[in-house]
C-alpha cells in the first residue's frame, strides 16, 4: 500500500488525528475492514501535497470508537456510514443519524460483518 | 423572525437524482441544511462476496453511469497493483483517451444541467447537442454509449483503427469549435454571471478543510489534481491543473468549462504517443492476500478504492470513497446565508452524483 | 364534446414524469438525451414535467430499495388516473446487476403495476423512445377505457 502507515489506538486517535490536521493534511476518508470475529480495522487516509498517510486502529466493534468529527467536521459523513455498515457506535458524533443514513428498518441485517452473508435471490 | 422548514427533494425537477436536503430558512435566507442520503443506496460493495474480481469491474462501472470508465480503471488499477499486473503502454494510453472523453461528456452535460438550474434552456440544449458527438464515438469505438465496459484486468479489450483515430480527431476539434463559441456565454454574459458571481462562495482554507475534490477544490484555488499522480499513461502526457480562485459558482462553473477543454488537448496528446503493442496482459490467479489504496481523478474529483485481498477469487474488502462524498460537507457549509432561490444553483454547482455517494 | 376534446389531447400530448429511483445514472443521462436536439421526443408532443400532479405517464429508472419504493408510492398515488409506467433499464425491470444486494428490493414492478418494460444497461435513446411510443399506445388506450 502507498504512504506511511502509522499505527493508533482508541486512546491517543484523537490527539493523532488532531496532529495530522495541524501538520495541514487534509482527511480523504476512512476505510474500515473485518479484523478477526468481533474486530473492526479503520483506516484514516489523510493526503498532503499528494502525499499519503494512513493511521492504522484497530478495535472492538461492542466499544464506542471515539468520533473525530470534533476535529475535521467532513468526518461526520463517514462516521455514520461506518454507523451503517457495522453497528458500531463513535462517541462524540456531531450530527448522529443513528444508523438511518443509508439504512431504514426494513433492513434487519448488519451489512459488511462477514458471519451475515448475502444469500442469492432464486 | 420566524424559521420555516423547507424540504427540497427526493424529487425535485432540477436535480436529476433524488437527494433531499432539510432547509431552514429565515425569511428567504437559508439558516442550515441538513442532508437526507439514502435514496440510491444499493449496497453494492458487499456484492465483492458473491461476484469474483473480474466480475466486479462491471458492477464498479455502475457505481455511477457518468464516470464508469474512469471506475472501471481506478478498480483495475487497484488489483494490478495487488496482483503484480504489468498492463502493457498501449492499454494505459488506450485508457487515458476514453478516460478524456468521459470526463468532457461528463463536463458537458453538467454545463447543460447547470445552465437548466438557472434556467437557461437554450444553452442546456446547446450543451447537449455538442455531447452527442461524444457519445457517438463512445459508440463506434466501444458499442456503448454511456457504460463503456472496456476495461479488463490488465488492460483494455477494444482498439482503436488508424481510420478511427482520425476521424475521432476530426470529431474532438468540431467538438472544441462548437464548445468554444459558448465560451462567452457561460463565462461572461451577463445573465449567468447575475445568478453564479458571489454565490455559494466557499474559501480556500474551508474548501480544504472539508476535505473538497475536484473542480469544487480547485475553483477555490488549491491546485489538486490526482492526473499529477501521473497514474497509468498520465505519466507520459503534459499535465497542468485548472485552478480559479474566486471560490463561488462562477469559479467551478468556468473550472469544468476550461477541463472540457483541457481534455480535448489530452486526447490530441494521448492519440499522438499511442504506442504499438498489446491490448492486454495474461492474468493469472487470484488476488494475493494484502491491501492497495488506488487514487484516480474522475470528473468529480478524487476518487479513492480500497481493496484488500485474501487468496480467494473473492475480495475481502473493497471501499469506493468517491468525489461528491466529500463534497457534501463542502456543500452544507455554502448553503448557510444564501437565498432560497439559489439552493438550486449551487447545489448543482458541486456537481453531485448521488449514486456515487451512496453507492 | 368538451370531454371527448380532452381525451384527444391527453393521448396526443401526453405529459411525463421523471423519476430516479436508484439507478447509476447512465439510464437517467438517456432519458434527458431523449429531451435534447439530437433525439427531441418533443416532436411527439412529449413534454417534460417536474410535477407528479401535471404528469400522464411515469418513466421510472433504476432499482427499488427500502427508502425510495416509498417515495416511488407516493408519486404514482400522486398521478391523475389514467396513468402509465415505463420502466427503464435492467435494474428498473429486474434489479440488474444490483438484484442480490442488500439493499435492493428489486424491479419496479414490485411496488407499482408497470405498462411497459424498456431493456438495455443502459437503454439506448432510441429503445426508450421506441417505450414511450408503445407507452403511448397503452396510455390511449387507457383513455379510451376510462369513461
Amino acid at each position: 500500500m502507498i504512504g506511511k502507515v502509522i499505527d493508533v489506538t482508541v486512546d491517543n486517535v484523537v490527539g493523532e488525528v488532531m496532529k495530522m490536521k495541524n501538520d495541514g493534511h487534509r482527511l480523504v476518508t476512512f476505510s474500515t475492514y473485518q479484523e478477526g470475529e468481533d474486530g473492526l480495522g479503520i483506516l484514516y487516509h489523510f493526503d498532503k501535497e499528494l502525499e499519503t498517510t494512513h493511521l492504522r486502529m484497530t478495535v472492538k466493534r461492542d466499544a464506542p470508537i471515539p468520533s473525530v468529527s470534533g476535529v475535521y467536521f467532513a468526518a461526520l459523513l463517514v462516521e455514520n456510514e461506518i454507523r451503517d455498515q457495522w453497528d458500531v457506535k463513535f462517541d462524540g458524533l456531531v450530527l448522529d443519524f443513528n444508523r438511518s443514513l443509508y439504512l431504514d428498518p426494513e433492513v434487519t441485517q448488519v451489512p459488511l460483518v462477514s458471519n451475515v452473508k448475502i444469500e442469492p435471490k432464486k | 423572525m420566524a424559521t420555516t422548514v423547507i424540504p427540497f427533494g427526493p424529487q425535485h425537477p432540477v436535480l436529476p437524482e433524488p437527494v433531499h436536503l432539510t432547509l431552514k430558512v429565515e425569511d428567504e435566507i437559508v439558516k442550515e441544511a441538513i442532508p437526507a442520503l439514502g435514496y440510491v443506496h444499493r449496497g453494492l460493495e458487499k456484492l465483492a462476496d458473491i461476484r469474483d474480481y473480474h466480475q466486479m469491474i462491471q458492477v464498479c462501472e455502475r457505481v455511477c453511469g457518468i464516470c464508469s470508465m474512469i471506475h472501471a480503471v481506478c478498480y483495475s488499477q487497484a488489483i494490478e497493483e495487488l496482483m503484480g499486473v504489468e498492463v502493457p503502454k498501449r492499454a494505459q494510453v488506450l485508457r487515458v483517451i476514453w478516460s478524456e472523453l468521459h470526463r468532457t461528456h461528463s463536463h458537458l452535460l453538467w454545463l447543460g444541467l447547470f445552465a437548466d438550474a438557472f434556467g437557461f434552456e437554450s444553452l442546456f440544449m446547446q450543451f447537449w447537442k455538442i455531447r452527442e458527438r461524444i457519445m457517438d464515438i463512445n459508440e463506434a469505438t466501444t458499442g456503448s454509449r454511456v457504460i463503456v465496459s472496456v476495461n479488463v484486468i490488465g488492460g483494455v479489450r477494444a482498439d482503436l483503427s488508424p481510420e478511427q483515430i482520425r476521424w475521432i480527431l476530426s470529431e474532438v476539434d468540431i467538438v472544441e469549435k462548437e464548445v468554444r463559441a459558448l465560451q462567452d456565454t457561460i463565462m461572461n454574459d451577463y445573465t449567468v454571471k447575475a445568478r453564479t458571481v458571489g454565490v455559494g462562495v466557499l474559501s480556500k482554507e474551508n474548501a480544504y478543510l472539508l476535505g473538497a475534490a475536484g473542480p469544487t477544490l480547485r475553483g477555490s484555488g488549491v491546485a489538486q489534481d490526482m492526473r499529477m499522480l501521473g497514474y497509468g499513461g498520465y505519466s507520459e502526457i503534459d499535465f497542468e491543473p485548472v485552478v480559479e480562485t474566486s471560490g463561488d459558482c462562477w469559479a467551478r462553473s468556468t473550472v469544468r468549462f476550461r477541463e472540457t477543454l483541457q481534455s480535448m488537448d489530452l486526447v490530441r496528446q494521448a492519440i499522438a504517443k499511442l504506442p504499438e503493442g498489446e491490448l492486454a496482459a495474461k492474468v493469472k490467479g487470484n488476488p494475493p492476500e494484502g491491501e492497495v489504496y488506488t487514487r484516480v481523478e474522475q470528473p468529480r474529483g478524487e476518487c479513492v478504492y480500497y481493496i484488500k485481498g485474501n487468496g480467494t477469487k473473492h475480495l475481502d474488502r473493497l471501499r469506493i470513497r468517491t468525489p461528491t462524498f466529500a463534497n457534501i460537507p463542502p456543500l452544507l457549509a455554502m448553503l448557510p446565508g444564501c437565498e432560497l432561490a439559489d439552493v438550486p444553483v449551487i447545489v448543482l454547482s458541486i456537481d453531485p452524483c448521488i449514486s456515487c455517494t451512496e453507492r | 364534446m368538451f370531454g371527448s376534446f380532452i381525451k384527444k389531447s391527453r393521448a396526443k400530448s401526453p405529459w411525463i414524469i421523471h423519476f430516479d429511483c436508484g439507478s447509476c445514472n447512465g439510464c437517467d443521462i438517456e432519458v434527458l438525451a431523449c429531451l435534447t436536439p439530437l433525439y427531441d421526443v418533443e416532436r411527439f408532443g412529449v413534454v417534460n414535467v417536474g410535477n407528479p400532479k401535471h404528469a400522464d405517464v411515469l418513466l421510472v429508472t433504476g432499482t427499488v430499495n427500502h427508502r425510495n419504493k416509498k417515495v416511488l408510492k407516493n408519486i404514482y398515488d400522486q398521478m391523475p388516473e389514467p396513468k402509465a409506467v415505463i420502466a427503464i433499464g435492467a435494474c428498473g425491470n429486474t434489479g440488474g446487476v444490483f438484484r442480490e444486494a442488500y439493499n435492493v428490493v428489486g424491479g419496479v414492478d414490485q411496488v407499482i403495476p408497470v405498462d411497459v418494460y424498456v431493456p438495455g444497461c443502459p437503454a439506448k435513446p432510441e429503445a426508450i423512445i421506441d417505450g414511450v411510443v408503445v407507452g403511448l399506445g397503452k396510455f390511449a388506450q387507457k383513455v379510451e377505457e376510462a369513461d
